[in-house]
C-alpha cells in the first residue's frame, strides 16, 4: 500500500494527451517522511507513520513531538526521545498508513510525489467542509413540506418522525437535523492525471473532500 | 494559487483577440485514427478569461441564415492556430445582440480601427 500526505491546493482543469479538458484537484503531496515503521513483531501489525508539512522552527512543536521525530539533543532525557537513522524536518502532521509486511521502508525515508504514477487510481481521504448545525433537508436530502395548498411554516420541516403508541419510541439512528460536515470522507478510485515530482504536485481527476489548504491523505485505491 | 496557474502550458501563443474580431480557428479533428484540421471562421462574440478555463465564442452565419456558435477553450491543444482576419470597433464586451440581427444589420459592423502600435 502506497500512500502520501498532502495539502489540497484547489481545483482547475488541464488537458490530457488527447487534448480533452479534465477537471483536476491539485494536491501538494510531499515531501513526506517515514517517521516510524510499525512491525508485526513490535506493534503487532505493519504500517508506516508519515509526517508532512515542516514548520519553520522545531520549537513550534511540543517537546513530545520533537522527541518522537528525533529532534531533541542526544543527552535529553525526555521519555519520548528517540533517534532516526536519517534526520527528519519538524513536521506538523503525522498519519499512519497500513502497508504490507514485505514492503520495506526505513525510518527517516523521504517520499515524494513520484510514489504514484500517471493513470493510477487512488483513494483520497480528507475532512469535509463543516456545515454547522444543518436541517434535515440539507443533511439528509429530505424534501421538506408542501409549499402550497394552504400550508404555512412547513417548508423545511421533516414531517413525522415515527408512528404512535406502537412502537412508542423514535428509532435509533433516525435521520434528523444536527451537525454536518467535518467528517472523514474518502473519495474512492480517483485517477491520477498529473504528477510533478519536482514540485511535489499530484493531480487527481474530480473533486476531493475538504476545503482548499486542508490536509489530505492519498492512498492506493481499495477498489479494483 | 500561483502553482495552479502554471499547470497549463501556454505553449501555443495565442494572438490578441477582441470581441468583434473576425477569426479563423484551426481545430484538430480526430476521425477514427485520422487527424485533420478544420477551420471555423466567424466573429468573436465573447471572450472569457481565466487561465485554464479561458474560452471564447465564435459566431458565424451558415447557409440559410442559420447562426452557428462555437465555444473554444483558448489554450486547448486541439486548436492549432487562430488567425485574426479583421478587427472591429465594438461598444460592448459581449456581442449577444448580433444573434437578433440579420444580414446587413448584423454584418455592417463598426469598421476596422487599426491601432498601429505593435
Amino acid at each position: 500500500m502506497k500512500g502520501l500526505l498532502g495539502r489540497k491546493l484547489g481545483m482547475t482543469q488541464i488537458f490530457n494527451t488527447l487534448g480533452e479538458s479534465v477537471p483536476v484537484t491539485v494536491i501538494e503531496a510531499g515531501p513526506c517522511y517515514v517517521v516510524q515503521v510499525r512491525t508485526p513483531d513490535h506493534e503487532g501489525y505493519s504500517a508506516i507513520q508519515l509526517g508532512f508539512d515542516a514548520v519553520k522552527r522545531a520549537t513550534r512543536l511540543t517537546r513530545g513531538e520533537r522527541g518522537h521525530l528525533g529532534l531533541l539533543k542526544t543527552d535529553d532525557k525526555h521519555p519520548k526521545r528517540r533517534e532516526l537513522p536519517t534526520e527528519v524536518p519538524p513536521v506538523k502532521h503525522l498519519r499512519e498508513i497500513r502497508v504490507k509486511a514485505e514492503e520495506s521502508y526505513t525510518e527517516g525515508q523521504k517520499l515524494t510525489a513520484n510514489v504514484f504514477t500517471m493513470g493510477e487510481h487512488v483513494d483520497v481521504i480528507g475532512t469535509s467542509k463543516g456545515k454547522g448545525f444543518a436541517g434535515h433537508m440539507k443533511r439528509h436530502g429530505f424534501h421538506g413540506g408542501p409549499r402550497t395548498h394552504g400550508q404555512s411554516d412547513r417548508q423545511r420541516t421533516s414531517g413525522s418522525i415515527a408512528a404512535g403508541t406502537t412502537p412508542g419510541k423514535i428509532h435509533k439512528g433516525k435521520h434528523m437535523a444536527g451537525h454536518m460536515g467535518m467528517d472523514r470522507v474518502t473519495a474512492q478510485n480517483l485517477q491520477i492525471v498529473l504528477v510533478d515530482a519536482e514540485r511535489n504536485l499530484i493531480g487527481v481527476r474530480g473533486p476531493v473532500p475538504g476545503a482548499t489548504g486542508c490536509l489530505v491523505m492519498i492512498q492506493e485505491t481499495r477498489k479494483k | 494559487m500561483n502553482v495552479m496557474d502554471t499547470l497549463i502550458p501556454k505553449k501555443a501563443e495565442r494572438p490578441r483577440m477582441a470581441p468583434g474580431d473576425t477569426v479563423r480557428v484551426h481545430t484538430l479533428i480526430v476521425e477514427g485514427d485520422r487527424e485533420r484540421v478544420q477551420v471555423f471562421q466567424g466573429t468573436v462574440i465573447r471572450i472569457r478569461k481565466g487561465n485554464a478555463q479561458a474560452n471564447f465564442t465564435v459566431r458565424r452565419v451558415a447557409s440559410h441564415g442559420v447562426g452557428v456558435e462555437r465555444t473554444f477553450l483558448l489554450y486547448s491543444p486541439r486548436i492549432e492556430k487562430i488567425e485574426v482576419m479583421r478587427s472591429a470597433q465594438t461598444r460592448r464586451a459581449q456581442l449577444y445582440y448580433l444573434r437578433d440581427l440579420q444580414g446587413k444589420a448584423a454584418r455592417l459592423r463598426e469598421r476596422v480601427t487599426q491601432t498601429t502600435k505593435e
